[in-house]
């Protein structure tokens, strides 16, 4: 990631939220405004669900199963019983890095 | 608490990030600068997958574009100066806004904003810091199994959000749209293609409650 687009981001992602800020996203109420919220809450579902499966099932172009779906498996079960982020994350890792060694 | 959470998953990002092929300064830029969480580690595992940085930033503006509808929240937490709400807006994200909401009176709900990000934000910086020299000195990425702490990470970060219909219908389109994306196009551009699922599913949901989706 070059220089040139970490600042882009940078931009981009304050200028969002100077835009709420300033009212420019809020005052401008009615059918538009009641779109673009209903639109922009739904993204973070519909992105980190595809992130899920391209991190998981994706290798270049093509799609492989391998030790990560062990991982993946292994997160939803934490998640499922509330663990914190963090033991998501460590779990997720340490039932990869298991199969990987088991199998490899 | 809150705030020693996140300096946590600030060491999450540091050590994805790292493992990404970031430099420490690039870490460091974009916890301070961009200061919003999901977009960065969207950003880090897009190129961590090959992505380029154009679909990286793509799919991170996507995730930063829901802090624009944060700002009439805090709003009336803000002082009144330009100069004021400037430096407020770095603030605006997903913490900031829940605890600035649930204050009674415009003061504390000032108070509750700027502490909260105050406090997030050093957490954040520093965290993202101590992950980035962590995941120097982890080595081989894969012997770790650190190439599974991205997908676990958004397990944890999707959760909130298929508590309603319309969320898990768009994860499930998402997801599916991702799928069929990964062989026909190049790193990175099956989350935008993905991202379009949310257009028929907000078009249904705003259809049938008349007034559409609250986050």
């Amino acid at each position: 990631m070059s220089w040139l687009m970490v600042s882009v981001l940078i931009a981009g992602a304050y200028g969002f939220k100077v835009l709420g800020v300033f009212g420019l996203a809020g005052h401008r109420t009615g059918r538009v405004a009641n779109r673009m919220a209903a639109l922009t809450a739904l993204i973070p579902a519909a992105l980190f669900a595809a992130l899920i499966v391209v991190q998981t099932l994706g290798s270049d172009q093509s799609i492989s199963v391998d030790a990560r779906l062990g991982g993946l498996l292994a997160s939803v079960v934490a998640v499922s019983r509330r663990a914190p982020f963090v033991v998501v994350v460590v779990v997720a890792m340490a039932a990869t890095a298991t199969l990987r060694a088991v199998a490899g | 608490m809150l705030a020693v959470a996140v300096g946590i998953v600030g060491v999450t990002f540091g050590v994805l990030a790292d493992a990404a092929g970031l430099s420490l300064a690039k870490v460091v830029a974009m916890s301070a600068l961009v200061f919003t969480g999901a977009s960065q580690f969207a950003a880090v595992s897009v190129i961590d997958g090959g992505g380029s940085g154009a679909a990286a930033v793509g799919s991170a503006m996507l995730l930063a574009a829901r802090n624009a509808l944060y700002g009439p929240v805090v709003a009336r937490g803000l002082p009144r100066s330009t100069a004021g709400r400037l430096l407020g807006a770095q603030f605006v994200i997903d913490e900031t806004t829940a605890m600035s909401s649930v204050q009674d009176n415009p003061d504390d709900a000032g108070d509750a904003f700027w502490w909260t990000g105050l406090w997030l934000w050093s957490f954040w910086v520093i965290g993202s810091v101590g992950g980035a020299l962590v995941g120097s000195v982890l080595g081989e990425p894969e012997t770790w199994g650190l190439d599974a702490a991205f997908p676990a990470a958004f397990v944890a970060l999707i959760m909130p959000h298929l508590r309603s219909s319309p969320g898990r219908f768009a994860a499930l389109g998402g997801a599916g749209l991702a799928i069929v994306a990964i062989p026909f196009t190049p790193a990175g551009v099956p989350l935008l293609v993905a991202a379009t699922a949310v257009i028929p599913v907000s078009i249904i949901a705003t259809r049938a409650t008349g007034n559409g989706v609250r986050p």
